[in-house]
């Protein structure tokens, strides 16, 4: 990879401040964007490592609340949410692999907003609120597409605040070399209603089902949505499965995840 | 160039690392402990697996100047302190543990990780917690054996492989 500075703030003003510098770029665990790095498809003149602000790090309860800060690994998620949020805990617990969930971390992960990505599907089902150095962005408005959020440059993700569901699960069809969702459902029951978010599947990213989630509110069962099915049209194809291929497998993720809520 | 120190195997070493020097580079080419290997650079095969404070990571995928102060073990810690082969090294030649020896360094050290956080893992729990780490001679069977017997488990309900 080409050379940068590489800058450690102790605090979130101080990684603000060096993040407005020319070409600057924040660092998280580093587990795409160091792969990134090394293929030359990024190249920034500086590296903001966030993994050094205290402020960011942790699980906390608060009320109906679990408050994640975003420097957060996913190990640490899986561990430390799982008695508040057992299927956020769950998806955490099934990125990459040990060496991998000891270093990434959550908000690096819903910063890149990989379309296969794991997490993006808890934050949007939840319809968790993503929090700023300057602001709160609802999940309906952060995710933007492939790769793209509603983060502006220099914007740094500080924590993301779940709203804990009544019961939830995530359902993970492994693309085993990549350890990507080849597809993935995160299906999650409010007292409000169902959310029911897909990662892997759509060239536009993370997306709601809103069809599932209406049948799924008035029937919590993987019969309510037996009929229901997405159009291949917009969904990936590559050599992994084809947009037909994956269309198929929202429907049946989708009912595995309902089948497997708690 | 910034000064990187790091208490490795217990001993404090230092050394000047780039922005963009890598864990696995600092330890290998400026510290000289080639014990941890790196075999796909992508974060995919585990070889470079070492601990750092105490957690196992793919130190070609983290920045020497990142961990800067960390407490990090190699495979080279992993003996016993007369030179004797460690519990997990042992179980591994015990047990066939190896065929090329490539990607033993980071087996070790993933198992060791495993080892610590939970003593008696089942056969099931020890391959799920090795996704990471892939052996090119396909392996596996032997490695998973040996890791069940460091635990101090009975290996005999084990097939044969290999042997």
């Amino acid at each position: 990879m080409y050379n940068f500075d590489f800058v450690k703030p102790a605090t979130i003003a101080e990684a603000v401040e060096a993040l407005s510098g020319e070409e600057a770029q924040a660092l998280s665990g580093g587990q795409t964007l160091l792969p990134t790095m090394k293929q030359r498809l990024n190249a920034p003149a500086t590296l903001v490592s966030l993994t050094g602000i205290a402020e960011m790090k942790g699980v906390t309860r608060d009320g109906d609340t679990l408050v994640i800060g975003a420097a957060t690994p996913h190990a640490v998620v899986a561990r430390d949410a799982a008695a508040h949020y057992p299927a956020l805990a769950a998806l955490a617990g099934q990125i990459g692999d040990p060496a991998v969930r000891n270093r990434g971390t959550i908000g690096g992960s819903i910063a890149n907003n990989d379309p296969s990505a794991c997490y993006p599907s808890a934050v949007l089902a939840s319809g968790a609120v993503v929090v700023t150095n300057t602001r709160e962005i609802a999940a309906d408005d952060f995710f933007q597409g492939l790769f793209e959020t509603a983060l502006h440059d220099g914007e740094i993700i500080t924590a993301v605040r779940f709203p804990i569901p009544q019961k939830a699960a995530y359902a993970k069809f492994l693309q085993p070399a990549s350890r990507f969702a080849l597809t993935g459902a995160f299906v999650a029951q409010y007292a409000a209603g169902v959310r029911v978010a897909i990662t892997g599947a759509s060239e536009s990213g993370v997306f709601r089902w809103t069809e599932a989630e209406a049948a799924l509110s008035g029937n919590f069962t993987p019969e309510a949505i037996a009929g229901l099915s997405v159009a291949a049209d917009g969904m990936i194809g590559d050599l992994h499965g084809t947009p037909d291929y994956r269309a198929h497998l929202v429907g049946v993720m989708t009912r595995r995840a309902v089948t497997a809520a708690r | 160039m910034t000064k990187v120190t790091l208490t490795v195997n217990g001993r404090s070493m230092s050394g000047e690392a780039e922005g963009r020097t890598l864990l696995s580079s600092f330890l290998r080419d400026t510290l000289g402990l080639t014990g941890t290997h790196v075999g796909c650079d992508t974060s995919q095969c585990g070889a470079c697996v070492v601990h750092v404070d105490g957690l196992a990571m793919k130190s070609c995928t983290v920045l020497a100047q990142d961990v800067n102060g960390a407490s990090v073990t190699t495979i080279e810690g992993m003996a016993n302190a007369d030179g004797s082969l460690g519990r997990v090294q042992q179980a591994f030649q015990d047990h066939h543990g190896l065929q090329c020896g490539f990607c033993t360094p980071g087996m070790v050290m993933s198992a060791a990780a495993l080892l610590a956080e939970n003593p008696k893992p089942t056969e099931a729990e020890i391959r799920h917690h090795l996704e990471g780490n892939i052996c090119r001679c396909t392996g596996y069977h032997n490695i998973v054996k040996a890791v069940l017997a460091a635990s101090g488990q009975d290996v005999s309900g084990l097939g044969v492989a290999a042997e």
